[in-house]
């Protein structure tokens, strides 16, 4: 089966005044793939999701997505950061950004909020479509929960919970936006070695179960390696390699970025 | 246990510091005509006996603040008591039933001068509860408010003026054009946030003002405008006295229905998406709010009661002034939402009677008012930093994948 990538980038390029932080990035991910994004501190890597999500608008290059199921691809470049989640890109951030004085059901229920219609009339006549909205967000939500495991604390607020559950909230919260596509920015960053192994086996039931391809950021190397099916390696916003886990462990120009060039060499 | 020895000595030493400390202006008065000096010993007694007390009180404050901070923290806190009152059915539904009762009875038992202040007091809750969607809901600290409170006196008294437009016919139009006006000022700030927001807006309000103040063809300056007809009763035009006790029912009617818009629009989609705008910014809008048009319709819709209440104060002193729409009034009505408690209803309401109604009974006292308003807004923010009845969310109850709502 030879299927158009879903997310598609090419040769991205982000200029913020004389600095290039990104330089001519290609990436893709297909279809059901766990892709990670890896490189040393700097090397442009949550620069690359502003740049997809729209929160900054590449300089250079195409960030093209092809929705499953949709043969027509769309192009991203300069589209605001609500209408790429309209479109089915939902991420999670680096530094948690929960909803902090709402409930974790709140939370939740925010991210259903593009994929609901109800308006200023439609919330104060309450009329049945609006019902029935709001219970279906409701529901839907506790599901979501349900399935991230945070179902026992849906009333918290999300500032009272631990850091391991703020971190699954946030990718609760993403799911909410109901995505083809899962950007984590650094899902495990903090975490102890018990809850990144409940991260692993999270984000491969969010590919099994939901059908949800994910591209992560991540630094921790143990999860990078059991999770991805491919990985790309950037370094001073340049990509300098990709492929299989095992392909990339034994990369050259990746041990030079992480560890540094050999003196002997 | 609060009053052990060590705070007593505390609070002792401190009397005896503001003793000292007072005594050049409290105890010595000279008299330059005779050339004595008057020794006033009575009052070094009375400087100590009160900041004895005061500093006893103040420290067994503390003590229960910082005891109730302690059990938020270790997740021990019981829901506060205004809330459990509130939701309380054996409570709330007398409660609530006399209030009701008191509030229709209210004008036909005192005076018009009481049910005039009154009056006065169910505007500012409105107000409040309009600065409450943008302030306490979607956070945008917004000083300009009045100029909307503005735009809805003028429209009634420019309108009546000119083309004889009645209360009825204006009431729609004054919250139209206040939804307007909130839009226009609400474009050239959607980038802005916090203080920048707030400096703007504050700019935005002086603007309007001066416009009314300098534009005199248009609004006749300084002088205003006056012999603004009250309400009439289905065609009849009433006495003062009737009158004033109509405006207080309709001023009755239009606080439940901004009550019930308020409380529909909290719970709502678009109450959640500018209570996420309030939190963050940046993961609102990842999670595909689009930002610019939920703070468009926090403005208007808080500016649509403004653009009411001015509307309604027009009817009520039958003329209008630039003079009532100054800088001191968005402060009042934005310290009666932080004071209430932002976000809250309950909160903002309460706020709106204190500090309109305290001040107005409290007349003997006027010299100290800003004072006793400067040292309320203090304390409370040492003590009740959410307002006297903060915001709580509303919860959901879950048994299984059903559910019931509590």
């Amino acid at each position: 089966m030879n299927m158009e990538p879903i997310l598609k980038v090419q040769n991205l390029s982000m200029d913020f005044g004389g600095l290039r932080a990104l330089d001519g990035v290609d990436l893709d991910v297909a279809q059901g793939e766990i892709v990670a994004l890896i490189g040393p501190n700097g090397a442009g890597k949550t620069t690359f999701f502003n740049c997809i999500t729209g929160i900054f608008p590449p300089t250079e290059g195409d960030v093209l997505i092809t929705p499953p199921g949709k043969k027509k691809s769309k192009r991203l470049n300069g589209v605001k950061p609500n209408k790429v989640t309209e479109k089915g890109l939902a991420r999670t951030f680096q530094n948690i950004r929960l909803f902090a004085n709402m409930t974790v059901l709140e939370n939740v229920m925010i991210g259903h909020h593009c994929r609901m219609h109800s308006g200023i009339l439609g919330a104060v006549l309450k009329g049945t479509s609006t019902v029935r909205e709001e219970a279906w967000v409701v529901e839907n939500s506790y599901l979501i929960l349900e399935k991230i495991g945070l179902a026992d604390v849906v009333n918290e607020f999300a500032k009272n919970l631990p850091y391991g559950a703020q971190r699954r909230l946030e990718i609760a919260r993403a799911m909410a936006t109901d995505p083809f596509l899962l950007l984590l920015d650094e899902p495990a960053a903090g975490m102890n070695p018990h809850e990144t192994e409940e991260l692993d086996e999270l984000i491969r039931k969010i590919r099994e179960q939901e059908k949800i391809s994910i591209l992560l950021i991540e630094h921790d190397m143990k999860l990078v390696m059991s999770l991805s099916d491919r990985i790309f390696v950037v370094d001073y916003g340049r990509k300098i390699a990709q492929g299989t886990p095992d392909e990339v462990k034994n990369n050259r120009s990746v041990i030079k970025a992480y560890l540094g060039e050999d003196i002997d060499a | 246990m609060f009053l052990n020895l060590n705070q007593i000595k505390k609070s002792f030493f401190v009397s005896l510091w503001f003793m000292f400390l007072t005594f050049p202006i409290m105890v010595i008065r000279v008299n330059p005509i005779e050339k004595i000096i008057e020794w006033r010993w009575n009052n070094l007694l009375l400087v100590g006996v009160g900041s004895f007390l005061i500093s006893i009180l103040w420290n067994y404050m503390m003590q229960r603040r910082d005891y109730g901070s302690k059990a938020a923290e270790s997740g021990m806190e019981k829901v506060p008591s205004m809330h459990r009152l509130m939701h309380d059915k054996r409570i709330y539904v007398p409660v609530l039933s006399v209030v009701g009762l008191i509030t229709l009875i209210f004008p036909l038992v005192f005076s018009m001068y009481q049910t005039n202040i009154l009056v006065t007091a169910l505007i500012y809750v409105m107000l409040g509860l309009g600065l409450n969607i943008v302030v306490g809901l979607a956070g945008l600290l917004d000083l300009g408010y009045v100029a909307f409170y503005a735009v809805g006196a003028y429209t009634y008294a420019l309108l009546n003026y000119h083309f004889g437009f009645t209360f009825w016919m204006v009431l729609p139009i004054g919250a139209a054009l206040g939804a307007l006006f909130g839009i226009l000022l609400g474009f050239p700030v959607l980038r802005l946030r916090g203080d920048y927001l707030a400096i703007v807006t504050l700019g935005f309000g002086e603007i309007i003002r001066l416009i009314l103040e300098n534009w005199n063809e248009f609004s006749f300056g300084p002088s205003g405008i006056a012999h603004i007809p009250r309400p009439s009763f289905f065609g009849m035009d009433l006495s003062v006295y009737s009158a004033t006790i109509y405006i207080y029912y309709i001023m009755i009617a239009l606080c439940l229905f901004t009550i019930f818009v308020v409380n529909r629009l909290q719970d709502s989609r678009i109450g959640r998406a500018w209570i996420a705008l309030r939190e963050d910014e940046t993961a609102c809008q990842a999670m595909g709010i689009d930002k610019a048009r939920t703070k468009l319709t926090a403005f208007a819709l808080g500016a649509t009661w403004a653009g009411m209440g001015g509307v309604l104060f027009a009817a009520k002193t039958t003329f209008v002034n630039p003079a009532s729409f100054t800088i001191w009034e968005s402060i009042i009505i934005l310290c009666i939402v932080v004071l209430g408690g932002m976000g809250s209803i309950v909160g903002v309401i309460s706020g709106a009677l204190v500090l309109i109604l305290l001040p107005e009974y409290l007349r003997a006292f006027s010299e100290y008012r800003m004072l006793a308003f400067g040292i309320l807004l203090v304390v409370m923010m040492v003590f009740r930093p959410g307002g006297i009845v903060s915001d709580v969310r509303r919860t959901y109850q879950f048994k299984g994948s059903t559910r019931t709502k509590s």
